[in-house]
């Protein structure tokens, strides 16, 4: 069990543990039916046909990289940059894999096999707290926090979202086409933690403006390797900030950063004290 | 009905899935310098922002280079940010969006895009 990452309260019950996880994944659920909806909406709206919007719920099974993948799409990006933007944006699930394993080492590695597919900011979320409160792991609480709560209710809102999408005659006359970059920008909002983190974000939007408007068509390219540039050169622009300027809040593999990235309104508790990892 | 993007889900889920599993897996080669984890900290930020600032700022007329772009989108992005800023819920401000596009649009505020 892990020294660094003490049990929360470990004079509470099981039972009233499991209850608590329940609530928590209930809550969860129903922003995942809600943003997955929308979701689907969207990516139908982009050209995606439900086979193609199913086919990334269940194998990719990543939100905001799915919702990324929208305008990766739809700017023409290759295959190959959008699986680099796809590991670059989920590389933070390294961290909760890290954070998880101790908790989970007893689980026979077939399981362990499947359990790492359905590793969102969600499932970390729901299980790290729920196993430090138990103060012991709790496979089935995983299973809950990775099936119940978002792997089921994502895949059945999208699929929704998908076909609902594709019997509105004139999307645009409706707005569908605003939902992709209202939920990137909100995504990103929710993902400002700290000084450095802002500062990535204005800096990638700004450059992938400037290199689609000027530099893409001098060098007679698509616009939207503006957002590759955008999104590889903000976080080093981020980084010149000072670590004693930073104010990081949340940081990247803590609790705190993955309801971040999880669904903004499902957030859970606030972070613990001394939750940093 | 379209096939191509599963083959492009497969090709994202390689570049997930390793992320998922190496630290479940394969527990002690997970440890990233610490330069490489405040990298990736920034990553999420910085690729979402320029994605939405391409989406609502630049425009590609079927001739000619791309243009910057003006219009209610700007508002209707900027409600949205401001209210996941206030409210820390992103289906409202989705939903304010897309009411504020829709009832422009609706109204001849504004023109529906090309």
């Amino acid at each position: 069990m892990r020294q660094d990452v003490p049990a929360l309260t470990a004079a509470a019950s099981p039972g009233a543990n499991r209850r608590r996880l329940l609530v928590e994944a209930l809550a969860i659920a129903v922003s995942a039916m809600g943003f997955g909806f929308v979701y689907g909406l969207a990516a139908r709206d982009a050209g995606f046909s439900p086979l193609e919007v199913v086919a990334m719920s269940t194998i990719v099974f990543a939100g905001a990289a799915q919702f990324a993948a929208i305008g990766y799409v739809t700017g023409g990006l290759a295959w190959p940059v959008i699986a680099l933007l796809t590991f670059l944006l989920n590389a933070r699930h390294l961290l909760y894999s890290a954070a998880l394993a101790p908790w989970l080492s007893h689980v026979p590695r077939s399981r362990r096999a499947v359990m790492a597919h359905l590793l969102t900011d969600e499932a970390f979320a729901l299980s790290i707290g729920h196993f430090r409160r138990l103060g012991r792991p709790d496979e089935a609480g995983y299973w809950i926090g990775a099936i119940a709560s978002t792997f089921i209710p994502w895949n059945i809102a999208t699929l929704a979202g998908v076909l609902a999408g594709g019997s509105i005659p004139e999307p645009a006359r409706l707005g569908i086409d605003i939902i992709f970059p209202a939920a990137m920008i909100g995504l990103a909002v929710g993902l400002v933690t700290g000084r450095r983190e802002l500062v990535a974000a204005l800096a990638g939007g700004l450059i992938a403006v400037a290199w689609a408007l000027f530099a893409s068509p001098a060098l007679d390219l698509e616009p939207s390797i503006g957002v590759v540039v955008g999104g590889v050169a903000g976080p080093a622009i981020g980084l010149l900030v000072p670590s004693s300027m930073a104010a990081e809040r949340a940081p990247l593999g803590s609790a705190a950063s993955a309801e971040r990235y999880a669904m903004p309104g499902s957030h859970l508790d606030e972070p613990a004290e001394g939750d940093t990892r | 009905m379209s096939s191509d993007l599963v083959v492009l889900a497969v090709l994202m889920f390689a570049a997930t899935y390793p992320s998922r599993a190496l630290g479940l897996l394969a527990p002690g080669i997970d440890r990233l310098p610490r330069p490489a984890i405040e990298y990736l900290q920034l990553v999420g930020p910085a690729v979402l922002a320029a994605l939405a600032a391409v989406a609502v700022m630049v425009r590609q007329p079927e001739d000619g280079p791309p243009v910057f772009h003006v219009g209610i989108e700007w508002l209707a992005v900027a409600a949205c940010l401001a209210l996941v800023w206030w409210r820390r819920n992103l289906l409202i401000g989705l939903v304010v969006a897309v009411a504020i596009v829709a009832i422009a649009r609706a109204t001849g505020v504004a023109a529906l895009p090309a």
